[in-house]
Formats: C-alpha cells, structure tokens, sequence
C-alpha cells in the first residue's frame, strides 16, 4: 500500500505540466512586462526597471472602460439569468419528451463561430435593417435613430452569446430537483410560487451561482461584441482597450498592467460573490 | 378550512390513466380518528387513491369528503391534509428544524418554537435539530416525514408505505411507535401498505384492495377470520380452498367436497352460488391420528394420509393428502408445538375443525387470486 504514494502525484503531473508550461510561464511573463520602462519599444527592446507607475497610470486613465466593463458585464448576467432561468426550467421540469431536442437548440448556437453570430447581429441590428425600421416605425426609436453603436447593443451582444453558459448550469441543477419536493411543499401549504421560492430556487442555487460566474467573467474581458456591435463612444470596454494597446499601440507594459488589474478585480468581485453566496441565500 | 372536520368518505372515487383504470369507484368511510389502513398488492391503486385525497391527482369521477365538505376541488395547499411521503421527500436544504417547520411556516404563524420543539419530542429526535435530513438515517428521517405532517395537526393523515425502506427490525418498531403516537394525537391515519402484518398490528380498519377495487373491508380480525373474497383468503394469511357443492341451506349450510359433508355457519357463506370453494386457516385444524376421536365433537372431519411434516420451531407443519381430493387440494395443518406431535409422515390421520372456523366462497373466484406464494412461482 504504501509504496503506492506516488500514483496520485503521477496522475497530477501531466496537469500540472500543462499548467506550469501554458499558465503560469505567460502569467510571469506578463508580470514581468507589466513593469518594464514604458518608454520602450517592441523594436528597441524593452528595460526591466519595476516601474509601477504602469498600474497607476492604466488605472487613472481607463477607470471608465472598467467599470463600463463591469457593468455591461452585470447587465448582461442579470439580464441572461431572467431570461435562462425560466427556460432551463421549463426545460428540466417540464419539458417530458422534448427534453433532449429543447437542449440540442440550447446548444445548436456554438455549432457557428462566436464571431460569426456576432457579425450576423451587425446586420439584423443595423441602421438599415427592418427591425430597426420596425422600431422607429411604431415610435419606440426617434426618426434616425440607431441601434447599432449603442451601449444597448453591447449589452444585448454579451447576453446573447453568454445566454447558453448560463442555461446549461441552471438546467443541470434544476434537473436535480426531484418534483415530488415540490409536491411535498404543496402538501405542506405552500402555493406554487412559494413553493417555487423555498424549495426549487434554493436548490438551483449551485446552478445560479455557476452560471452566473460562466456568464459576467467572460463577459467582464469581452472585446468582440463592444468592437463589432459597439461605436466609437461610450461602448469601449476594457477588453478592447488591452486589445489596442496590445496589438496596435504596441504599448506592451500597460496592456500588461491593465490585464492583471483586470483579472485582480474579476478575481476580488468573484470571491466576494462566491463568498456570500456560499453562506446564505443570495435572493 | 378550519371548519373542516368529521369521517373521511370516499364517494364514488375514480381514477383513470388514458383507458387504464387505476381506481375503480371506490367507496370508503374512514371514521374521524381512527387508524384505517389500504392494504394490496403493488399496483393495485392505493397510492392513486392517497393522492386523490392529497390533492396531487385529480379524480376522473366521484368525491372526496371530510364530514360534510367536498374537498376533491380543493388545490392541495387548501386541504386539511397532508402526507408522509413514499420516500420522505424531506427538503434537503433545510435543516430537520426548518423541515418540520416548514408548513407552519407557509400558514404565517411566527412563533414556532414551542410547536416544532414538542413535535421534535414526540419523535425522539430533540438532538437532531440542527441536522440536515442527509445526516440521519433511514429510520429518523421517515420520523422527520411524520412530524413535518403532524405538526399542522390535519384533520387526515396520509402515510404512503411510510417503513417500506425500513429494515424488517426497525419496521416492527416503529409499527408500534406509528400506533402509539395515532393514539397519542387522535388525528386520522390512513396508512398505505403492502405489508398483511403491518396492517393487521396496526390498523382499526383495513381494506383489501385488488387491482383498483376495494375487496373487503374491516376490521383486521373480521377479514382474516371471515374473508368474503378468494383474494382476501389469500393475500391475509393462508387458506385451504376446498371444491364443494352446497347440498343443503339453513343456518347451518352442508356442503359436499368430493363425497364428505362440511358444515358451515349460514353467516359464513359469501355467495348464493350452488359452487363454492370451502376454506379454513390451516392453524384451526386438529390433527392426530385415524384412531384417536378425541376432536369428533368439533364437526367437521376428513381423513388422510400424511405426505409431508415439518417441524418450524413454533408450529409444525403438516402437508396432508386426502383421498378423492384433487392434486392441489392438499391440506395444510398448523399445529403448536406444545407436546410432541403424535403424527409422523406417512401415517394415517385424522383432521378437524369447527364449522364456526369455515368459510364458503364463490367457486367463479380464481383460487389462486392474491396468493403471494402462487403469483411468484
Ligand atoms: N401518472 C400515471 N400515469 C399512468 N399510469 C399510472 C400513473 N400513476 C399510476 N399509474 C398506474 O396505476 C396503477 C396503480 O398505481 P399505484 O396507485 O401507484 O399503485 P400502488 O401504490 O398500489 O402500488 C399502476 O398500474 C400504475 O402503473
Ligand atoms: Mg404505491
């Protein structure tokens, strides 16, 4: 038996391989960038003078497309938990037959690329297409108003494309929930909504909790929807600020700073969510 | 709902699934406080028929009433009712003081404490409090079942096979711990069950139902003394079922099996048909040998041969063949085992019982109907 010590540490190993070698090698690296002299160059060469005035001056001048961020971010979660959870609930308690078909079209959106779905959004959300003449049409839009470019749209893109992150989890736990507990609270004076309130929703908690977290992390460091269904102003989210400085300023040091004040605040936000949600009911 | 009280009856009752009939016209009175028990075999429509009364399952015809109140139309959160489910269904997120709560709860009263702390009493299980129903065990969560159903202190309490998943010594257990706590609190129980001995220990009442239909009911030495079904004979204990032929009618009715006159008490016959099958319980046969009379003053008698003779600790059993009697009309004899037995295999015997002790069936019932031993060979 106890020459066996070693199997478990065999078994980890290829894991933590991968994680040494993919995770944490670029995670180090991007530290170390992220306090490189921001005064050089990817052609001149970079100086490692621990300069952390990099963070400061990330933070000072993109608070705004952080928190922009972050609040699409929890727009489009609360906004995909509305409209997943009666879903997933139908779904899972409802559905009898159509079940395994109800999933399969929850699913069918990842058989095309995100990017795909996303520019096909460009046209059915552009100033040209007949919804938007719908909208305006009927008044709910000014005459020349748009669609496209707007923060709605932003939102809207985030939520569309996270909507099935946040249906598969909720339809995992609510699978779980045997009906005859929501039989017993009935027996037990409670009408369906109460029901609903104290048996089947505090059960789907873990499901609540994990799609949530699929949905606004994600979300938080998207730069995809903001660059194809945002405009110039007041749509900028962090993402696309570290894709720019990144890819196009070359500005290496601050894309860097900007990352890890991404993640630490992603990390921080999570935690404090995890936390209570883990302790008491979040509703 | 307060005002609802009085007797259970069921009126009528009907339930069908698409063209099977799961319930078929039932009619019951269950008397307020008393402990009446449905008993029959798997499938045969009792847990139908509780959650009629529930309110999970809408009848197909007929009424369910508690005194004078129809409460058949009632959602299941307006009745005066509540269950101890199959399989518990505690909720698992809820500590067992939560779960026991929980209706109180749901009626808006505010203080519970003292009504869930007696309740937890009354079902020894004070120290689980504060316990989640997945750190109990078997046996102390079905008490968690009953007293988050006792606690709203309904006017019916339905338990479906509340010890099914109960080992066969916890069983007995709480069989006498379900029946103390029925006559501590008075409330109405109507237990389901598939189990004959359970439901002879412990109810006031029992019907026998057999594929949606109740056979037979009452009281629990009514059915097994004097059983009016094949089906009853059977599934309550054991019976000899004898072919007979009414050859005489009085208050004593005679009837001929295979050329021997039987006696039987005209109250004891269940049908007007000339066919008949004759029953008795193999414990109210004596048995000694061909040349010992000393039962001939009981009545009836037969004489054979004994094939086989096994002794079971509290009885021996006797496998007895007697001559003109068709293959599977064997009798089986129950005696104590007070003295040695005078009988071995082989030997010539002589058996008898008291007319008082048989019962006359109509022959068109299947013998074999409800006889666990036969269905499963
Ligand atoms: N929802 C349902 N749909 C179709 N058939 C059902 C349903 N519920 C029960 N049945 C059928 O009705 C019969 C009686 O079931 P049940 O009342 O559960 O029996 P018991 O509790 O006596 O074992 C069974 O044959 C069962 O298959
Ligand atoms: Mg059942």
């Amino acid at each position: 038996m106890t020459n066996k010590k070693w199997v478990p540490y065999l078994l980890l190993a290829p894991g933590a391989l991968w994680l040494a070698i993919f995770f944490l090698t670029p995670m180090f690296n991007l530290g170390a960038t992220s306090l490189y002299d921001p005064s050089g160059s990817l052609e001149t060469g970079y100086v490692m003078n621990g300069h952390v005035g990099n963070y400061v001056d990330a933070l000072s001048e993109y608070w705004p497309q952080f928190l922009r961020s972050f609040i699409f971010a929890a727009i489009a979660t609360v906004l995909a938990l509305v409209i997943a959870y009666p879903l997933a609930y139908a779904i899972a308690l409802k559905s009898g037959k159509w079940k395994n078909i109800l999933l399969v079209l929850v699913i069918a959106p990842f058989f095309t690329s995100f990017l795909l779905r996303t520019l096909a959004w460009t046209a059915i959300l552009g100033d040209n297409s007949s919804f938007v003449h719908f909208l305006q049409n009927i008044h709910i839009l000014p005459e020349g108003g748009r669609i496209l470019a707007t923060p709605f749209a932003v939102v809207m893109g985030l939520t569309y494309n996270f909507l099935p992150f946040m249906t598969l989890p909720l339809f995992t736990s609510l699978e779980k929930v045997d009906p005859r507990l929501i039989e017993a609270a009935g027996d037990l004076y409670s009408k369906p909504f109460t029901g609903f309130r104290r048996v089947v929703l505090p059960l789907s908690m873990p499901g609540v909790v994990a799609g949530t977290l699929l949905t606004f992390i994600p979300a938080s460091g998207d730069y995809i929807n903001a660059q194809l269904l945002g405009g110039i102003k007041n749509t900028t989210m962090i993402g696309n600020v570290i894709d720019r400085a990144f890819l196009e300023r070359g500005a290496y040091p601050t894309a860097a700073a900007l990352s890890f004040v991404l993640m630490a605040a992603i990390v921080i936000l999570v935690a404090t969510y995890v936390k209570r949600a883990g302790t008491e009911e979040l509703v | 709902m307060d005002q609802i009280g009085g007797d259970l009856r069921l009126v009528s009752l009907r339930k069908e699934f698409g063209d099977f009939v799961a319930v078929d016209d039932i009619d019951i009175l269950i008397p307020k406080g008393s402990f009446f028990a449905l008993l029959g075999p798997s499938g045969c429509g009792k847990t139908t028929t509780l959650r009629m009364v529930a309110g999970l399952e809408l009848p197909t015809a007929g009424q369910i009433l508690i005194g004078d109140h129809d409460i058949a139309p009632l959602k299941p959160y307006n009745r005066p009712v509540n269950t101890v489910f199959q399989s518990y269904a505690l909720f698992p997120h809820l500590d067992i003081y939560e779960n026991v709560a929980f209706g109180l709860r749901r009626r808006g009263i505010k203080d519970v404490s003292a009504q869930v702390d007696a309740m937890l009493s009354l079902v020894e299980l004070d120290a689980f409090a504060r316990r989640k129903p997945s750190q109990l065990s078997g046996g102390q969560q079905q008490r968690v079942a009953l007293a988050r159903a006792l606690i709203n202190r309904p006017e019916v309490l339905l338990l479906d096979e509340p010890l099914g998943a109960l080992d066969l010594k916890l069983r007995r257990q709480m069989q006498l711990e379900l029946k103390r706590i029925q006559t501590e609190v008075g409330i109405t129980f109507v237990h389901v069950t598939h189990d004959q001995e359970e439901a002879m220990t412990m109810a006031d009442t029992i019907a026998v139902m057999n594929q949606g239909k109740v056979e037979q009911l009452g009281s629990p030495m009514d059915l097994y003394e004097n059983p009016r079904t094949t089906f009853v004979a059977n599934f309550l204990g054991q019976s000899n079922l004898l072919t007979g032929e009414v050859v005489e009618r009085g208050d004593f009715v005679g009837v001929k099996v295979w050329g021997n006159q039987i006696k039987i008490p005209a109250s004891r016959v269940a049908t007007s048909n000339s066919k008949v099958w004759v029953g008795v319980r193999p414990e109210k046969i004596y048995i000694s040998a061909e040349s010992n009379h000393a039962h001939d003053h009981l009545g009836n008698q037969l004489v054979g041969t004994v094939l086989e003779r096994s002794y079971i600790g509290v009885s021996t059993q006797f496998i007895v063949e007697i001559p003109g009697f068709l293959d599977d009309e064997k009798i089986i004899v129950f005696e104590q085992n007070v003295d040695a037995s005078e009988v071995m295999a082989g030997d010539r015997v002589r058996i008898s019982w008291d007319p008082a002790h048989t019962f006359a069936l109509d022959a068109k019932q299947d013998a074999y109907a409800g006889d666990v031993l036969a269905e499963t060979e």
